[in-house]
């Protein structure tokens, strides 16, 4: 039972992790109609600013993780304009490709400035809770508070603010919303921007328990599609059902099967869902 | 005798003629010879990825993975099982092929970015079997000498050069193939799903099952070039079946152009050379190669061959348009031949150029 609760923690933190990364990017495809391939990239790059700012130039980690997302926000701002906007009326292949060299540019640029050796990042937050007999590492317990707190954040965003209307507006009907005179250019750089910074804020989160290395995002990548697509692409309520589902699931049978099928499940999950739903759990209407 | 007049076919057996003639330049470099005989196994799984992608417009990014089926199955085979290549080479393709279909009867429910994705599941599915699944596998241990093709005392295909033109032939045949594919009907059909699915449908045209074929027939090439590939190199790891194996391919495919029939040969070849120049820089290459992909697909998404075929329909069309005011009073009847051909030419042009502007 203690074992249990220990991992019931673990997956709901791991969860949170998923959670970030994936709504930003369902937010991303709900707006430009692109899945983007780069995510995963993003969050790496993400870890290793974050990681630059702490232990490089020495700023306390809460401010490392604020710097980093600021810059990855550039960043992602910067890719849309140079990368996706140029696309926008090509076929969907196009913008996939695209994405899978900006993926690979970014790694090669993350190896080429810090190398393809693992490194670590010193947890700045130590010590652990006793929760039920379990042990629970106050790192996961700041993730699990962080996630909350940002997904209220942003869902007040969305909701309330005017700037995160329009985001909503235009993934309901990007042509109508050009009528009542909101700028879709604009908007799509605020989404990749707001994305690159969501994944920022996981990545700065988990880092301290995982180790960095160029190659970090791939598994995420691969893992944050398999929910958003589960969920429905574009829907925020699948995106988070989905993270933490597929993230609890990934941790009990990784404690009580095999590491392997622990990898494994997410996909394995979604070939299940697919095949009885081929547009997700919580798809909406497709638009065309 | 009319297809030597057209420039497209002419390309295409130029650029096989050059390929088939690099033995004679390198044939003595063992390593050089090994770096082009891998190309033509990619060569090969670049093929199928045009019939799934560059005919059917469905971006399939599972080839890796059946890549990887391929190779195992002929590297586990000939060495676990001890069988002869040519048993392991006939069980490992109509197996890849097999696997390809089943996985296609669900991922074909799927629809454009969902079936990208999907299939990106399946591919990394693949990849995580082969590189977990110990005891079978051998994961990362990988699998080591695996056999040559055996053909009696006949040829030893050992030798770097009789690996080279096995490769080739096989190579040749899947150019045949794919060439028979976009004149025949099979491949009308397969362009008129890029364009449009519900166009398709509606005059017709069974969707479920052409898709369900070019994905069928996307993993049958997979499978034939990883396990040539198995052969060709004699060790296998996981490597032969990672997501980056996919996107691997799909450089190659984007750079000589999607629905050619000479364009996974020529990207495959070009950026296998830029990949070799690019060794000293191994694990920085990307850093050029990444914004060199991001241009074309922006700036070229055509491909060469798609730009040079461009050009050749552009040359037809005005000399008809020439020789047709040169020719109305005089010889009406003279030009009925080119002028055919050229009009088919450019109607097959129309449909990549609407596909284009989607």
């Amino acid at each position: 039972m203690t074992l249990f609760t220990q991992q019931l923690f673990n997956g709901v933190a791991l969860g949170g992790v998923y959670c970030l990364a994936a709504i930003g990017l369902t937010l991303v495809f709900g707006v430009l109609r692109i899945p983007n391939l780069a995510h995963g990239a993003l969050y790496m790059l993400g870890a290793y600013v974050t990681y630059f700012f702490l232990t490089t130039v020495g700023v306390p980690y809460v401010a490392a993780i604020g710097i980093a997302a600021l810059i990855l926000f550039v960043l992602g701002v910067l890719l849309e304009r140079l990368v996706f906007h140029p696309l926008r009326n090509a076929p969907h292949t196009h913008h996939m490709i695209a994405a899978i060299g900006a993926m690979f540019f970014f790694q090669s640029v993350a190896q080429a400035i810090w190398g393809a050796d693992f490194r670590r990042m010193e947890t700045p937050i130590s010590g652990s809770l006793h929760i039920l007999d379990a042990e629970i590492s106050a790192q996961r317990i700041v993730i699990i508070v962080t996630a909350v707190v940002v997904l209220a954040l942003l869902t007040w965003f969305i909701k309330r603010s005017i700037h995160g209307q329009t985001i909503e507006a235009i993934e309901q009907d990007r042509t109508g919303a050009a009528l009542v005179g909101i700028n879709p250019a604009m908007v799509s750089m605020l989404t990749v921007g707001l994305s690159a910074l969501l994944v920022t804020i996981a990545a700065g989160l988990v880092a301290p328990i995982n180790l960095l290395s160029p190659t970090m995002g791939d598994s995420l990548n691969l893992k944050v599609f398999a929910i958003i697509i589960l969920g429905g692409l574009g829907s925020l309520p699948g995106a988070i059902v989905g993270s933490f589902a597929l993230a609890i699931a990934e941790t009990m049978t990784a404690t009580y099967i095999s590491s392997a099928v622990g990898e494994a499940v997410a996909f394995v999950v979604l070939v299940a869902v697919l095949a009885i739903r081929p547009t997700g759990l919580f798809a909406k209407a497709v638009q065309r | 005798m009319n297809g030597l007049k057209n420039p497209r076919i002419l390309g295409t057996l130029a650029v096989l003629l050059v390929v088939a003639l690099t033995p004679i330049a390198f044939g003595d470099e063992a390593y050089i010879m090994r770096v082009i005989t891998v190309g033509l196994c990619s060569t090969i799984a670049v093929y199928g990825m045009n019939i799934i992608l560059g005919f059917t417009g469905q971006l399939s990014l599972a080839q890796g993975g059946f890549f990887g089926i391929g190779a195992y199955a002929v590297g586990l085979l000939t060495t676990d099982f001890d069988w002869s290549f040519w048993q392991a080479f006939l069980v490992g393709v109509v197996g890849t092929s097999a696997i390809g279909y089943l996985s296609g009867l669900i991922a074909l429910r799927t629809k454009d970015e969902y079936f990208a994705i999907f299939t990106m599941a399946i591919g990394f599915i693949i990849y995580l079997t082969i590189s977990r699944w110990e005891a079978v596998t051998h994961a990362h241990s990988g699998v080591n000498n695996v056999k040559f093709p055996a053909a009696g005392d006949l040829v030893d295909f050992s030798n770097p050069t009789a690996m080279f033109y096995l490769v080739f032939a096989i190579l040749l045949i899947c150019v045949y193939i794919t060439y028979a594919i976009r004149r025949s009907s099979v491949g009308r059909t397969l362009l008129t799903i890029r364009t449009s699915e519900d166009l398709a449908d509606a005059i017709g045209v069974n969707v479920g099952l052409s898709k369900q074929l070019a994905f069928a027939a996307s993993a049958f090439f997979g499978g034939i070039g990883g396990g040539l590939y198995a052969s060709v190199v004699g060790f296998i790891g996981p490597d032969a079946a990672t997501v980056d194996k996919t996107f691997e391919f799909l450089m190659f495919i984007l750079v000589g152009g999607m629905g050619t029939v000479a364009g996974p040969l020529v990207g495959t070849m070009i950026v296998t050379f830029l990949f070799e120049f690019f060794q000293d820089f191994q694990a920085y290459r990307f850093i050029v190669l990444g914004p060199i992909i991001i241009a074309l697909v922006i700036f070229a998404p055509r491909g060469i061959v798609g730009y040079l075929g461009g050009f050749v329909d552009k040359r037809a069309r005005q000399r008809r348009i020439g020789s047709v005011g040169a020719n109305a009073s005089s010889r009406p009847h003279d030009s009925t031949g080119p002028e055919a051909s050229a009009r088919t030419g450019t109607s097959a042009d129309n449909v990549t150029t609407t596909e284009e502007k989607n």
